[in-house]
């Protein structure tokens, strides 16, 4: 068989059309809200106006009384989770806590926690019952941001709630402190001719995809309940959705529908088991979505944070001491990303004097969920920065500077162990010798800015199974939701395996009844640890399908090879070699069919990094930030679609300006959410974007069978502070809270002419 | 409840008589009531795009209009843009450019780029970018569906382009954020 790509490889690093594409293009696709079956009713949600206050109670007579309404849920209707962390699935998790969250459990924690729901025969009469619910509030005083609720008496959100070093009996609002060290910064500092120490804020913001959430509750007579929603993770819900209704996983079936987008969002529950819990009480199919509100004031957007950075280095730009302190909002509930913020915040340099603190704090905000590179962004943003101060202090280019200090395979990371082969200097060297970054950029007012990210991801465990059809044909079968192409990347793994046209490869996302166990879509996992998955599932086939040949051929399995997509005898003595193809109609002869499968538990995983150049142009007059031109470079391992690829890169990109320009929750004074809608949650538009270029760095992880890295999610880190840098040299402020919206860069544009003015005045 | 309204209107071409209540949405009723569930709701506010339809030859947002205001009206629908088996242009070149992950604002941008289209056959890409900004996509970064859109006018009025994956990044778009900024976008 013909080889006819680059590096050896016949399917991979091609671009072929996505096998689930005329469905996407032509509206057949079937997303979560897109089912409906006989009988449905519709679910809604009740939702608290305050942010934080007691219930004292909750009358639903007069609602229950509105024709049409079937049935009406409280967390009284939801069993009573112990508060420590628990084992659900496959994860730990305070199950008290997903529980109060999906229904508020004698307090709301935030606007628009979820206090009730109603079933009925149409959505409009569901609304109507909302209105009829009578709760009865003991409003308490908000506790917004990490300062306050910080401050020694401030009102406390969870009253069980301690951490380690306060004690067992402190209340606070501190879920947890972590604390990473290496050497002594102290004595760092004490080499350092430039210190350079800054403190940031950055806003709450939301992965934004475009699909609200949703799901569908079908709860049988027989007691197994199956569940329609838009996922990244179908074994996810099933687990959670059991926990939190006191039912064992194996009574749920979760069938994945198509996801319109998640970035980390679609990886927990709300609706699912609410909608289950009301088909229960109804014995109808329950239907449920949000609406773009609710998605706003009630999923897990990702936390605002305040972080200090301080960094000194020698003159000739030796960074020898970091020190940081990250405190971010975890929402009405524990667990925002600070973790991985710290270990994120000084991963990409060898620096040998670190302290890093970090804490994760409850405030009166939605409870935060992953949102891509969760908590790398807000770092960066400090340290990458920090860095180009530094920069600009010893005179090196920025480039250069994070060449100098860069981490390699061997430097050790924040958490102790060295890294791996990674391919961190070889995105700064791809900017470097990219055409941006030599082009020039003129004019008044613009500016240049670098910066770059680091990111884990993850293996995890993944399933698949590869089945052989009699006319050559193949069937990948997987547990991993396609959000961003999956399925063209896994047919492809099979094909190059298996030898066979990639447009004889049918991928099937299935339920969780139908394969075995598979983590979320997320920590840019999929490719690398489904597809390793695959590669062994389709190897498993090639292993069987040279025992059929030795069959055929009365020879020894080992006495077959595979090669370019061809089963031959090693001695040929006259056989006819064959392909799958012609291997395929013969399987029933020799055995019966052929199914390849495999499962992972994916360890090995190679680290992201990616580097970002943009350049701006500031309206002085007005603040506003037009990007004129944006490149990332990124170490992807090795690219298996990379059309797909360089989406990620782009869309990662694209979420970054709009985290560094415009996007923010906006509350009041009160702590209740104002922007609600798209119009004033403010992404980037069409209009608002240049083309976004690529350079795709191919540094293979070793040990994974096709040098795969993820690439979901490291692009979204180096944009915030690539675009403040760039602020500042077209002109002159440094920007350190996020968004850098108009308003906030005016103000600063102002007070540094004023400060120019008083000066020249002095001088006078 | 309601007094439901009987509406006669066309769709996709097709002469279709409904039955939906006054307060539905053109989104509520496509999509529960005929069941044309690809235009998709993202907001119910006009805000995203991903139910935009082409009524009578303009985009419109289905979420802002009401059922009932379809009546006598010609709506295409993402389900109408194919020929048979064969696909439109746009629908190919979104395939072809990868201009989808998701795909759930597909739907929306390619009745968008068809309103465009229609009006517009040699649009620049200043005019791609306006036209389409009443969608948002929050996967690709409009990169992608940019460059499909302007292969798209090129392939409808039989210029030929390079295919795809070898549209080199800095020459496949005319416009740069240069543009943008100096107001040049029309």
């Amino acid at each position: 068989m013909a080889a006819s790509t680059t590096n050896g490889f016949r399917v991979i690093g091609t671009r072929p059309i996505r096998h689930d594409g005329v469905d996407k293009v032509t509206g057949r696709a079937k997303y979560g809200a897109d089912y409906a079956f006989p009988g449905m009713l519709h679910g809604k949600v009740l939702r608290s106006p305050h942010p934080h206050a007691n219930i004292k109670s909750i009358k639903v007579d007069k609602a229950l009384a509105l024709p049409g309404v079937k049935a009406i849920v409280t967390s009284a209707d939801l069993p009573q989770m112990p508060d420590k962390m628990e084992a659900a699935g496959e994860q730990a998790i305070n199950l008290n806590h997903l529980s109060a969250n999906i229904l508020a459990r004698g307090k709301a924690l935030y606007d628009g926690h979820a206090i009730a729901a109603v079933a009925a025969t149409s959505p409009h009469i569901a609304d109507e019952a909302l209105r009829l619910i009578e709760v009865e509030y003991e409003p308490l005083p908000p506790v917004m941001t990490v300062e306050d609720a910080l401050k020694p008496g401030a009102p406390i959100l969870l009253p069980s709630l301690r951490n380690k070093e306060e004690g067992p009996d402190k209340e606070t609002n501190v879920a947890a402190h972590l604390q990473f060290k290496r050497g002594d910064v102290a004595e760092g500092f004490k080499q350092a001719d430039y210190v350079i120490e800054r403190e940031f804020k950055t806003a709450m913001v939301h992965q934004g995809y475009i699909e609200p959430h949703n799901a569908i509750g079908i709860y049988n007579a027989d007691g197994h309940a199956t569940i329609y929603c838009s996922t990244q993770g179908s074994f996810v819900v099933r687990a959670l959705s059991a926990a939190v209704l006191g039912l064992s996983e194996g009574k749920i079936k979760v069938v994945p529908a198509e996801i319109g987008g998640g970035f980390g969002g679609k990886t927990t529950v709300y609706l699912e088991p609410l909608s289950v819990l009301l088909s229960q009480k109804t014995g109808h199919p329950v239907k449920m979505t949000m609406t773009r509100a609710e998605v706003l004031r009630a999923t897990g957007p990702t936390s605002g944070s305040t972080i200090r950075c301080k960094m000194g280095a020698t003159r000739d730009g030796k960074i020898v001491a970091a020190q940081c302190w990250l405190a971010y909002e975890a929402g009405g509930f524990p667990g925002s990303p600070v973790g991985a913020g710290a270990m994120t915040i000084l991963a990409p340099y060898n620096i040998p004097n670190i302290l890093v603190d970090a804490y994760d704090v409850v405030v009166n905000r939605p409870k935060t969920a992953a949102y891509r590179a969760p908590g790398a962004s807000n770092a960066a943003m400090a340290s990458e920065t920090v860095l180009d101060e530094i920069a600009e202090k010893c005179g090196l280019d920025p480039l250069d500077i994070r060449i100098l200090n860069g981490s390699h395979d061997g430097t050790p990371q924040t958490v102790g162990p060295p890294f791996k082969r990674i391919g961190f200097i070889e995105t700064l060297e791809a900017i470097k010798n990219g055409e941006h970054y030599k082009s020039k950029l003129t004019g008044a007012n613009r500016g240049r800015g670098v910066a770059s990210g680091f990111w884990f991801n993850v293996g995890l465990q993944s399933s698949a199974t590869v089945n052989i059809h009699t006319d050559g044909t193949v069937s990948v079968v997987i547990g991993s939701v396609d959000i961003g192409g999956t399925r063209a990347a896994q047919a492809m793994i099979a094909a190059e395996v298996l030898g066979v046209d990639i447009n004889d490869v049918r991928p099937t996302i299935a339920d969780t009844d139908s394969i075995g166990h598979t983590d979320v879509t997320g920590g840019s996992r999929t490719c690398f640890a489904t597809g390793w998955a695959v590669y062994e599932a389709a190897q498993d086939c090639i292993r069987q399908l040279k025992e059929r040949a030795a069959k055929l051929w009365e020879k020894k399995p080992e006495e077959v090879v595979f090669q370019n997509g061809v089963f031959s005898p090693t001695q040929a003595n006259g056989v006819k070699p064959m392909s799958l193809k012609e291997m395929a109609p013969r399987l029933a002869r020799t055995g019966g069919p052929i199914v390849g499968r495999a499962t992972v538990n994916a360890r090995g995983v190679g680290p992201a990094f990616a580097t970002v150049c943009v350049d701006v142009e500031v309206d002085p007059d007005t603040g506003k930030t037009q990007i004129l031109r944006a490149t990332i470079a990124q170490d992807v391992g090795k690219a298996i679609h990379p059309s797909y690829v360089e989406g990620q890169m782009q869309g990662g990109m694209a979420q970054g300006i709009g985290w560094a320009l415009n996007e923010e929750y906006f509350y009041d004074d009160r702590g209740i959410l104002r922007n609600t809608g798209l119009l004033d949650y403010r992404m980037p538009t069409c209009l608002d974007l240049p083309a976004l270029e690529t350079l795709i760095v191919e540094v293979p992880t070793p040990g994974h069978p096709l040098g795969v890295r993820g690439v979901g999610e490291v692009s979204i880190v180096p944009p915030p502070a690539a675009v403040a840098n760039a602020i500042y040299h077209a002109v002159g402020v440094r920007m350190t809270e996020l968004p850098m919206s108009p308003p906030r860069l005016l103000k600063a544009i102002l007070k540094k002419r004023a400060a120019g003015e008083t000066q020249a005045a002095a001088a006078d | 409840m309601a007094n439901k309204v009987i509406v006669e209107t066309t769709i996709n071409g097709d002469p279709v008589e409904l039955l939906c209540e006054p307060r539905q949405s053109l989104l509520e009723v496509l999509r529960d009531v005929l069941e044309l569930t690809g235009s998709k709701e993202g907001c119910l506010t006009g805000d995203c795009g991903a139910c935009t339809v082409v009524i009578d030859g303009r985009p419109v947002c289905s979420c802002l209009m009401l059922g009932v205001e379809a009546a006598g009206k010609q709506i295409s629908t993402v389900e109408g843009l194919a020929s048979g088996t064969a696909l439109h242009v746009l629908q190919q070149k979104f395939l072809e450019h990868a201009s989808l992950q998701c795909g759930i604002c597909t739907p929306g941008f390619l009745m968008s780029a068809k309103a465009l289209l229609d009006h517009n056959p040699n649009p620049t890409e200043a005019e791609i970018r306006y036209a389409l900004a009443g969608n948002l996509c929050r996967c690709t970064g409009y990169d992608k569906i940019v460059r499909a859109v302007t292969d798209a006018a090129a392939t409808m009025a039989g210029r030929s382009r390079p295919a795809h994956g070898a549209v080199p990044a800095e020459t496949a778009s005319g416009m740069t954020g240069e543009m943008l900024a100096k107001g040049e976008v029309k």
